[in-house]
């Protein structure tokens, strides 16, 4: 009996973490799906989300509002990363196909430039970031009330997101964007303003995504490439371009990591998403809700 | 209306359009025609801002238009209702038709145009919420035709649009251009359908290999030995 | 004008030069000693890894980021091997270890679309190092790889002979029907297929052939240094910096990647001890501004420049034209 009752703890634990790593990957499954940018710098911004909520806290700002600043910040990073350098990219590459390839490899410079500034401004320790500890008791474990807020913020923002690219007129000029470029400009939709919201606002959600993380863990300069890892496997698991496939998953994720480290051992996390997603890929080529 | 002049238009190294001119009045229908691989698309890409001439000029209402982004030009009243429909397939029927009113001008007034649209082609208003994915070929005309006037254009080009469809819904097509014109709209219209197009069209001018060949008006064009050879198989 | 000639009409004579160049450079080899054996190590490393990749993602178009994870292997190997074999036995052992690995991960996603593929083998790179964590900590109960020390100048030679051997099988392989075939993948792959082109096949062997390589390199690096551990050995650096070389370099060429390597090997190796600190952020700005200036590389700023100093040519001539009409 205790034994079930640990085993619906960490499901549950799990569920309410995945709604982050939903959140994450709704943002880079943007930045990949409309964009083209394979962006390896995804987890940075995650990070740099985390360590600008922290250093606001210092200040006295509550976590909890810290999006409203974080968030604009790496908006506008976001956008312009995608409105200079993947804009300039692609007006250089020797043909269309060499962009995906040569953007990734940029994107992987600017991962280092990321890291490097963060590092010279922040160190490398941890900082204890945790905010909203304080224990709700259900069945037998103790849940943080950060975990439920994290997936009550997480939810929200990614029906809002969903709401936006749905039923507004800029989502749906995402959206056509997304799927057919040239003809997007034929709508009158500037294609490159387009681009930039979108990856500005992938930005935004990894930033939202990291002041959640920072409440429930602490953060460091290094915390980036792994959650830039799991972002990626999130989002081919749930399929490019959905919105819900990322939630779930997000949410499939959250259950794995938990049951893997808490009844098997957690350097085995990684791997064991890694053969989920071969096992998936094999039978479903798209991901889990993704299209064509 | 449309005046293109001495255009040049490559694609790497290999020329498409050599020294094309052309022109439409207000309220024409004028007509281009030519086999595959003339150059009309190229031609139409180059007036929607797709393409950049290497030289030559396009001017709209008095105005240059051969360096501007293809929505600023789509915003002077510009449309093009591309080869192939080039539908939003992820979308519904009426997403496909509210991103033709996407500029703003046009976004303001998107659901009384969205009622004139379907005025125009009933079909469209049962569909709205189908996804354009499903549509026969017919009715994916009708919603390109549709996005396009939901930006309410002045001057719109028809990229063949009898690619796909039945001699009868071709014709029907047809009609509709000509209903466009009575309500203002000039066309521009892109066919291999040389017959039927050249049948409704004022004026006409014939492409071959980039070059324009022959023009003059529609019926005139109907009775030259060198469309009716190369075009009408007499 | 006579710049570009020499570019166009004289390639095979600077292509000559820089095979002379290149001799010399490493018959001298001795006289440079100590310290920058290291660099010459790496300087070799990077490009057996970048013409590797190059083979295999240059030609036919899907980006893998594998090489850290069959490099990694390697040095693994020597780890493992190290006190039960001889190092050309282990070295082998490493190449044809990779081999395997890149046939089973080619098997399963190189039937996927290009950007699955190179997500997939991203996660390679993150997933065998928690794996030999997760071994390390539960079976062998070893934590970091400590190695038998051999004397550099061998390791330098060993390399040497490596990176010879790289070149001679790739330039027989873009000349073989295999070669073709990658070629024609990268051309357009449903064109090759109707073609009668076995495209599965020939993508995994490529892959699992260029794995061979990172694999050996990596072996026969292992003994020079003192220690490594999964993370350090299987860094996504060793992905990324020679995927930036060959592009650096020009992917179309053989000779390409191997500059673009060796320059890159170098670079890596002294802005490490120049800047120490700085070295992340240095090696960021270099990686942007290379892809954003010198897309096709190096050996694409040929056509460029010709491009520029022909129509700067043909305009002035044109100007003169006009002038001598205006004359008349
Ligand atoms: N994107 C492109 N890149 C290179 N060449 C192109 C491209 N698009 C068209 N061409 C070439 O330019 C020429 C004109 O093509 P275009 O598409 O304008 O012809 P078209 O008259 O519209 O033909 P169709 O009736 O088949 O639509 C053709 O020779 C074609 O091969
Ligand atoms: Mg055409």
């Amino acid at each position: 009996m205790a034994e079930a009752e640990r085993l619906l703890g960490l499901i549950t634990i799990g569920i309410l973490a995945g709604g982050v790593y939903g959140l994450l990957a709704v943002g880079l499954s943007l930045q990949i799906g409309v964009c083209r940018v394979l962006n390896i710098t995804h987890g940075e911004f995650l990070m740099l989300g985390g360590i600008l909520t922290f250093t606001f806290s210092q200040l006295g700002i509550n976590p909890l509002l810290a999006p409203v600043i974080v968030g604009p910040i790496l908006f506008g990073l976001g956008f312009l990363l995608q409105a200079t350098l993947f804009r300039g990219v692609k007006a250089r590459v020797p043909s269309p196909s060499a962009f995906e390839g040569n953007a990734l490899l940029a994107a992987f410079g600017v991962m280092y430039v990321i890291q490097y500034l963060a590092r010279i401004r922040f160190g490398t320790q941890s900082l204890p970031s945790q905010y909203l500890t304080q224990p709700v008791p259900y069945v037998g474990i103790n849940l943080a009330v950060n975990l439920i807020v994290g997936f009550a913020i997480a939810a929200a923002l990614g029906i809002a997101v969903y709401l936006f690219l749905t039923r507004s007129r800029v989502g749906k000029a995402i959206r056509a964007t997304a799927e057919d470029p040239p003809t997007a400009e034929l709508m009158g939709v500037n294609t490159n303003t387009i681009l930039a919201v979108c990856f500005g606002l992938g930005g935004l959600l990894a930033a939202v995504a990291g002041t959640l993380v920072s409440m429930r863990t602490p953060v460091s300069t290094a915390m980036g490439f792994n959650n830039t890892v799991i972002a990626l496997i999130v989002v081919t698991l749930g399929g490019l371009g959905s919105v819900p496939g990322s939630f779930i998953a997000g949410i499939i994720i959250g259950i794995v990591s938990m049951l893997v480290a808490g009844l098997w051992e957690s350097v085995l996390i990684v791997p064991v998403y890694y053969a989920m997603l071969m096992v998936l890929l094999l039978v479903r080529p798209t991901g889990i809700l993704g299209k064509k | 209306m449309l005046q293109v002049s001495r255009l040049n238009v490559f694609y790497g190294k290999s020329q498409a359009l050599r020294d094309v001119s052309l022109k439409v009045n207000e309220k024409e229908i004028v007509a281009l025609v030519g086999v595959n691989g003339a150059g009309k698309t190229t031609l139409l890409n180059t007036i929607s801002g797709l393409l950049r001439p290497a030289s030559g000029s396009v001017e709209f209402l008095g105005k240059r238009i051969d360096r501007l982004a293809p929505h600023k030009i789509m915003n002077l009243g510009i449309c093009q209702i591309p080869e192939g429909r080039k539908l939003f397939s992820d979308m519904t029927v009426g997403d496909n038709l509210e991103m033709g009113a996407y500029s703003s001008a046009a976004w303001k007034r998107r659901k009384e145009t969205l009622e004139r649209v379907y005025k125009v082609f009933p079909v469209l208003k049962e569909r709205r919420n189908q996804s354009a994915k499903k549509l026969s070929g017919g009715e994916r005309q009708m919603v390109a035709i549709g996005r396009g006037l939901m930006s309410n254009p002045g001057l719109c080009m028809f990229d063949e649009p009898s690619y796909g469809l039945a001699p009868k819904l071709f014709l029907e097509v047809l009609e509709v251009v000509k209903q466009l014109r009575e309500q203002g709209i000039t066309i521009l219209l892109v066919e291999q359908n040389v017959r039927n197009t050249l049948q409704i069209a004022d004026r006409a001018y014939v492409l071959e290999n980039g070059h324009i060949v022959l023009e003059g008006k529609g019926k005139d064009l109907l009775q030259n030995e060198r469309v009716k050879t190369a075009y009408l198989g007499m | 004008m006579n710049i570009t000639r020499l570019f166009t009409t004289h390639r095979k004579l600077l292509l000559m030069g820089f095979l002379i160049l290149l001799i010399a450079f490493v018959l001298t080899f001795p006289l440079y000693g100590g310290a920058r054996t290291r660099v010459l190590i790496t300087m070799l490393v990077y490009a057996i890894l970048a013409m590797s990749w190059a083979m295999f993602s240059g030609t036919t178009g899907y980006m893998s980021l594998a090489p850290a994870a069959f490099f990694g292997t390697g040095i693994y190997t020597t780890y493992l091997l190290q006190n039960h074999l001889p190092l050309p036995i282990i070295i082998v052992a490493a190449g044809l270890i990779s081999f395997v690995l890149a046939v089973l991960l080619g098997l399963v996603t190189l039937r996927l679309k290009g950007i699955y593929f190179t997500i997939f083998t991203f996660g390679l790179v993150v997933f065998i190092p928690n794996v030999v964590t997760y071994v390390e900590g539960e079976v062998t109960q070893h934590h970091g790889w400590y190695f038998n020390v051999l004397d550099r100048t061998i390791i330098l030679y060993t390399m040497l002979g490596l990176a010879v051997v790289t070149v001679l099988a790739i330039y027989l392989i873009r000349r073989s029907r295999l070669g073709l075939a990658m070629q024609s993948i990268g051309g357009n792959e449903e064109a090759a297929e109707h073609m009668g082109i076995d495209t599965t096949r020939t993508k995994v062997l490529t892959f699992a052939i260029s794995a061979i390589f990172m694999g050996a390199a990596g072996a026969v690096l292992a003994p020079s240094l003192s220690y490594s551990n999964p993370t350090i050995a299987y860094s996504a650096f060793y992905s990324f910096v020679p995927i930036v070389a060959a592009v650096f370099g020009g992917m179309g060429s053989l000779q390409g990647p191997i500059v673009g390597g060796l320059l890159f090997g170098f670079l890596e190796k002294t802005l490490k001890v120049e800047w120490n600190t700085y070295f992340m952020l240095g090696f960021g700005i270099i990686i942007v501004l290379v892809i954003l200036f010198l897309p096709t590389g190096m050996v694409g700023l040929v056509p460029i420049l010709r491009d520029k100093l022909g129509g700067a040519i043909s305009k002035w001539r044109k100007g003169r034209e006009g002038e001598q009409h205006a004359n008349t």
